[in-house]
């Protein structure tokens, strides 16, 4: 029945994670030669189903065929030697490694390490699929899209026939989004399958041939591209009508509750990673940064909290300096923070209560001189997870059992209790499916109504634009330029984004 | 063929039940496989291990020396306990209460003409002092120049008993002891009294029991508990929630190190009423109250029973080497091997265990 | 003054063997991402072991064998339980040093004050040991010795200049990506944690056979402790392990070179030691300025789910 046309044949997939059917009887049919999304939200399964053709996990039912052949894949190993590459989310990159000990990792010819030889490989495979890239340089030198192509010359360099890039685009700017897009389709021309996870409708439509939607580990359809549309797409992968634009009140802004002068700090391998940013966020507004992954971000959350010290400028919260005071000073004065890495902000092993009075407990009644008060801490608890709609089975319940979605929900619940003044937001909705990030988003919208600065700092262009009144642009650590969120600015973001556009300083919005 | 398979299913919560039987079943095992070290190295293990249960725990003075060895294990243990928590590695509680039998001892040695009521107490907080002071210093490497704690307080044990030889030998050698590294006895008032005739002193013992449970009350009552608690489970939530990370670890080394003093200070003034060389005021105490946190699942509360299990074993240990002619050193395999099989048995407590057929 | 520094040099260099050799296995054994704290265990264990079987057959050789063998036998618990069941490292190594001194004193008991007749491969160079300086200073040593620092070059070019190396080096850094490139990350690591324990285990015997030779109840008297600070030191590379044992071996002799000075033997033996713990916080202000050396994946077990 499996004819050579067939590069990837799954059938009847099933994988269980502890209190989750993570792929239900999954039918998966990708050709020879073109280029296959796998299109679903976050949690429906893709993921899950790509690493088991790529042997990181072993289904519990079902099977595989590629190129025809029944394939039994129980490692790496196996998929490598059936011609099947993967591009992980995540960047499987040894950091401290030149790109060339990158792409020969695990390969075993032989003992002694020919640098020479390999790099010239490297060096003819880049020239022949436009993936330019210093083979000599060390991967933590890289951006991000060259760290992409180090992963997609890791697969081609073991001829890999079958390449799965998992949501691919995340970490791109549009103009490198459109030369990897090129690349891909380079490939399909020299006879390279591609399957292609992603959550994003544009891009199935603008890369795909055929397109499968999984929701909640089914298939739910798979379709031909062109012979289908984005709405018809969103409506299968959410299993009903998306909100694509949420009502954003006009509300009148207030004085600066931030306020953010010439600020510089470097980065964890002491380079400078914030080069002297200033901007101001007011009260009912909410300022979006935008920007790639990696260019500045995370240190700049950790010097507006008093994680990282600032190496130069000045913060002002309220009224106030703040620059060099610690995280707790800041804290108390009415900054809030829900961070990009959930794990900081939780103690997985502990209960949703001891959860919920991170930031508090230090504060009467929670505690009374050197002790908490058990009492108030648990109706304080409760009253949370009642207001914020959080479920779970009870107050004591360990976080680590919450889904991601409660988490986050219990997360907002604790940051905005407080009546935060500033509430800084990074990547508030990575990793949630549609509906819990309507429920950030709402939430996020109902803090500026009520008269709050927030500032929001994500790598979704698209969160960015739905919510932000004003726009900043991060670029390796510098504000490109600031304009107002409305959608004809986009281009220019889009420019402002790859370093291609500066605004001067007197046209900030 | 249908083939019997031992299958792992990872649990992502234990009750405590689980967890309990699962420590059960570890130390079952541990006991077994010392049985196993023991029948290789040509010792009759159902011998050696009666000897150990009638030593330990088999009879009214048996029991009375696990007390009293209990004793050092449990200041030493509970104070570990509360370092681990915050996941502080402090290995060097065998120095900190070497160090803390030097001060009381000094303090005992050069005021020995003070009233009990005085001297005792001031034996003991010079004690904590002396153990305080000696974690001090890994304390402030880590906390200021994010030194790793276990080597440097490891360090500090091998430097802390060089100490203490060099004082026994040297300055502190009694002119009474014809050359041999004993201090002087210490003064009456110096000594602590002993429950009847058993070496029990209770003072010590009394004290052990009443940080056990201060220290637990401290972890689940107290907004420091919290800290040290979230500290020791995710430092960096503790860092985004404004706690001040470097005083915690501070606060632990010192208290876990006064407490391992303390515990030096009990053994120096209730049972050998002198300074003698290191091997002779701990036999590793410092070491074993390791696995007496560890067992206790890092529970001060538990600790106490802990470390009476644990010092029954050292005492049944005591009475096979006397009865096999065995080195002192044997008690380390006990140490060694129960230490192994608990922290292997968090395997019941991460995942199910059961028996599956499969074709 | 020469005949000091050649009597220092010719002193240190076989006093920093057995450190050399627990270093370059920790070395190793490290960088697969694995913690062996169980180092002074292993080298305990093959100071008795090495020194039994020695005595037992008159072949110095198979003592060492041997030695090397319990050391890596050791070293597989370590491994089963750090890497299979993925317990505390730190608690798993701190239970095998236990473990170690435990049965080797009962072991060694019997071999207290025996004498040792068989000394391992006596090495002969004609012409180079009776040059001037240079012959006493470095041609007369025990071929234990020079196979120590004949390792460290091989060890070197094998971590950076073969397929082998970049693969335990990535497994160290980054378990994921090689597991992702078909690795056996597992098999690795437990080949690296072995490794350490063979070397550790040989270091041992080294004591025991050759330096002493002679069986001392803990005998190796912290040495696997200095050797864990030692792998710090050399920041994870094995021509700076050399440097650091040769070093801490000088402070050995030195404490010799001490003592007719009517310094106390017992402060004397406080030096290395202090020395340490020197050395650690000096390296953990560079290290952290720098932000270089330490394996990314250190005391990180790996699962994939």
């Amino acid at each position: 029945m499996a004819d050579a046309q067939q590069a990837v044949v799954m059938r009847g997939v099933v994988k269980r994670f502890p209190g989750v059917m993570a792929n239900d009887g999954v039918d998966l049919e990708v050709w020879r030669g073109e280029i296959h999304a796998l299109l679903g939200e976050n949690g429906a399964g893709k993921t899950t189903l790509m690493n088991i053709l790529y042997g990181i996990y072993h289904p519990d039912a079902g099977e595989i065929h590629v190129s025809g052949e029944h394939a039994v894949i129980r490692s790496p190993q196996d998929a490598i030697h059936l011609g099947i590459g993967m591009v992980h989310q995540q960047f499987r990159l040894v950091q401290t490694h030149t790109v060339t000990e990158n792409v020969i990792l695990g390969m075993g010819d032989g003992l002694l390490f020919r640098e020479r030889e390999a790099r010239q490989r490297i060096k003819e495979l880049a020239e022949k699929y436009s993936l330019q890239v210093d083979p000599e340089a060390r991967v933590w030198q890289l951006s991000a899209g060259e760290q992409q192509r180090v992963e997609i010359l890791k697969a081609l360099y073991r001829g890999a026939a079958i390449l799965i890039l998992d949501e691919p685009t995340s970490m791109l700017t549009p103009s490198e989004i459109e030369e990897l897009l090129k690349t891909l389709h380079r490939m399909t021309e020299e006879g390279h399958t591609i399957i292609f996870i992603t959550h994003k409708l544009d891009e199935v439509t603008a890369v795909s041939h055929r397109v499968t939607v999984l929701r909640r580990g089914k298939v739910i359809a798979t379709l031909e591209t062109a012979q289908t549309n984005e709405r018809e797409l969103a409506h299968l992968m959410v299993g009903r009508e998306v909100l694509f634009r949420l009502a954003k009140e006009p509300v009148k802004t207030g004085e600066a509750v931030l306020r953010v002068d010439d600020l510089h700090a470097l980065s964890d391998k002491n380079l400078p990673a914030l080069k002297g940013i200033s901007l101001e966020v007011c009260a009912g507004e909410i300022l979006g940064v935008a920007g790639v992954a990696g260019n500045g971000q995370r240190e700049f959350v950790e010097a507006l909290t008093g994680l990282r010290p600032v190496t130069g400028g000045f913060i002002f919260l309220k009224d106030s300096e703040i620059t060099r005071t610690a995280p707790r000073v800041r804290i108390d004065s009415g900054m809030s923070c829900v961070p990009s890495e959930r794990l900081t902000a939780f103690i997985p092993n502990m209960s949703i209560a001891e959860n919920m009075i991170l930031k508090t407990y230090r504060q009467a009644p929670i505690s009374k001189g050197p002790l908490l008060d058990h009492k108030t801490v648990n109706a304080y608890a409760d009253r949370l997870i009642q207001e914020y709609a959080v479920m779970t089975p009870s107050r004591e319940t360990p976080v680590k059992l919450l889904s991601g979605g409660n988490i986050q929900r219990a997360l907002l619940a604790r940051e905005l209790s407080t009546q935060p003044a500033l509430l800084i937001a990074a990547s508030p909705t990575s990793g949630l499916d549609v509906g819990a990030t309507e429920t950030v988003w709402k939430l996020l919208l109902e803090q500026r109504k009520q008269g709050r600065a927030v500032l929001l700092v994500s790598e979704d262009l698209d969160e960015v634009m739905t919510l932000s009144d004003r726009i900043a642009v991060l670029y390796e650590g510098e504000i490109m330029g600031i304009v107002h969120g409305e959608e004809n600015n986009l281009e220019q973001i889009g420019l402002m984004m790859a370093g291609a556009l500066r605004l001067p300083q007197e046209k900030w919005a | 063929m249908k083939m019997l398979r031992l299958g792992l299913e990872p649990r992502r919560h234990a009750p405590r039940y689980v967890q309990v039987l699962g420590l059960a079943f570890s130390l079952f095992l541990a006991l077994l496989a010392i049985a196993i070290v023991f029948l290789a190295l040509g010792v009759n293990p159902v011998y050696a291990y009666q000897r150990i249960f009638q030593g330990g725990f088999g009879s009214l003075y048996g029991l009375a020396e696990s007390a009293t060895k209990s004793i050092p294990l449990m200041l030493a243990g509970v104070g570990l306990a509360l370092a681990f928590r915050a996941r502080v590695y402090n290995i060097g509680a065998e120095g900190q209460l070497l160090m803390g039998a030097i001060v009381g001892g000094g303090i005992a040695l050069n005021f020995s003409e003070l009233p009990r009521a005085w001297l005792l107490p001031a034996m003991f907080v010079g004690g904590f002092l002396g153990g305080a002071l000696w974690a001090l210093i890994p304390a402030i490497l880590k906390a200021r120049f994010r030194v790793d704690e276990v080597l440097t307080t490891l360090m500090l044990v091998y430097v802390a008993s060089d100490f203490v030889r060099y004082l026994v030998n040297g300055p502190w050698r009694g002119p009474e002891q014809r050359g041999f590294p004993y201090s002087s006895p210490f003064s009456l008032n110096a000594q602590l009294p002993h429950l009847g005739v058993t070496r029990i002193h209770y003072p010590t013992l009394i004290i052990a029991i009443l940080v056990a449970i201060l220290l637990f009350l401290l972890l689940v009552r107290t907004k420091l508990g919290y800290e040290i608690r979230v500290a020791g489970e995710n430092p960096a939530a503790a860092r985004y929630a404004g706690m001040n990370t470097q005083k915690i670890v501070l606060l632990v080394l010192l208290i876990s190190g006064g407490l391992a003093g303390l515990a030096g200070v009990g053994e120096v003034a209730g049972i050998h009423a002198r300074l003698s060389p290191p091997e002779g005021i701990s036999p590793g105490y410092g070491f074993t109250a390791i696995i007496v946190a560890w067992l206790a699942r890092l529970n001060p509360l538990a600790a106490i029973l802990t470390s009476f299990l644990i010092s029954g074993l050292l005492v049944g240990g005591d009475a096979i080497q006397v009865a096999l002619n065995l080195p002192s050193a044997t008690i380390h395999i006990f140490n060694g091997v129960i230490l192994l099989f608990v922290i292997a048995g968090d395997l019941f407590t991460r995942y199910r265990i059961r028996l599956e057929a499969r074709s | 003054m020469i005949d000091l520094i050649v009597s220092v040099i010719s002193l240190a260099i076989p006093a920093g063997t057995a450190l050399l050799y627990g270093t370059l296995g920790e070395v190793y054994a490290e960088r697969s991402g694995v913690l062996n704290l169980g180092v002074e265990g292993m080298m305990i264990m093959g100071a008795v072991t090495g020194f039994a079987v020695t005595h037992a057959t008159e072949n110095a050789l198979l003592g060492i064998l041997a030695a090397s063998l319990v050391g890596g036998l050791l070293a597989l618990i370590h491994a089963f339980a750090s890497i299979t069941l993925r317990v505390n490292q730190v608690v798993s190594g701190l239970a095998l040093t236990m473990l170690g001194l435990g049965i080797s004193g009962i072991i060694g008991k019997r071999f207290i004050g025996q004498p040792l007749s068989a000394r391992p491969l006596p090495l002969d160079f004609p012409v180079l040991s009776d040059l001037p300086v240079i012959g006493p200073m470095l041609f007369q040593f025990n071929a234990l010795v020079y196979f120590s620092i004949a390792l460290v070059p091989l060890l070197w070019f094998v971590l950076y200049k073969t397929y082998w190396g970049i693969t335990l080096r990535s497994v160290g850094e980054n378990p994921a990506a090689a597991d992702a490139m078909g690795v056996n990350v597992f098999l690795v690591r437990y080949l690296a944690v072995v490794f350490g324990g063979l070397m550790a285990g040989l270091g041992g015997s080294f004591l025991s056979v050759a330096y002493a030779p002679a069986w001392i109840e803990g005998m190796t008297a912290g040495a696997g402790w200095i050797v864990i600070a030692l792998t710090i030191f050399a920041m994870w590379d094995p021509t700076r392990a050399l440097l650091g044992a040769y070093l801490f071996g000088g402070v050995r002799v030195l404490q010799f070179r001490l003592q007719p000075l009517g310094i106390s033997p017992n402060l004397l033996n406080m030096l290395p030691f202090l020395l340490t713990i020197l050395v650690l916080w000096f390296i953990s202000e560079q290290a952290f300025r720098r932000r270089i050396g330490v394996p990314a994946a250190l005391m990180q077990p790996y699962s994939r789910e």
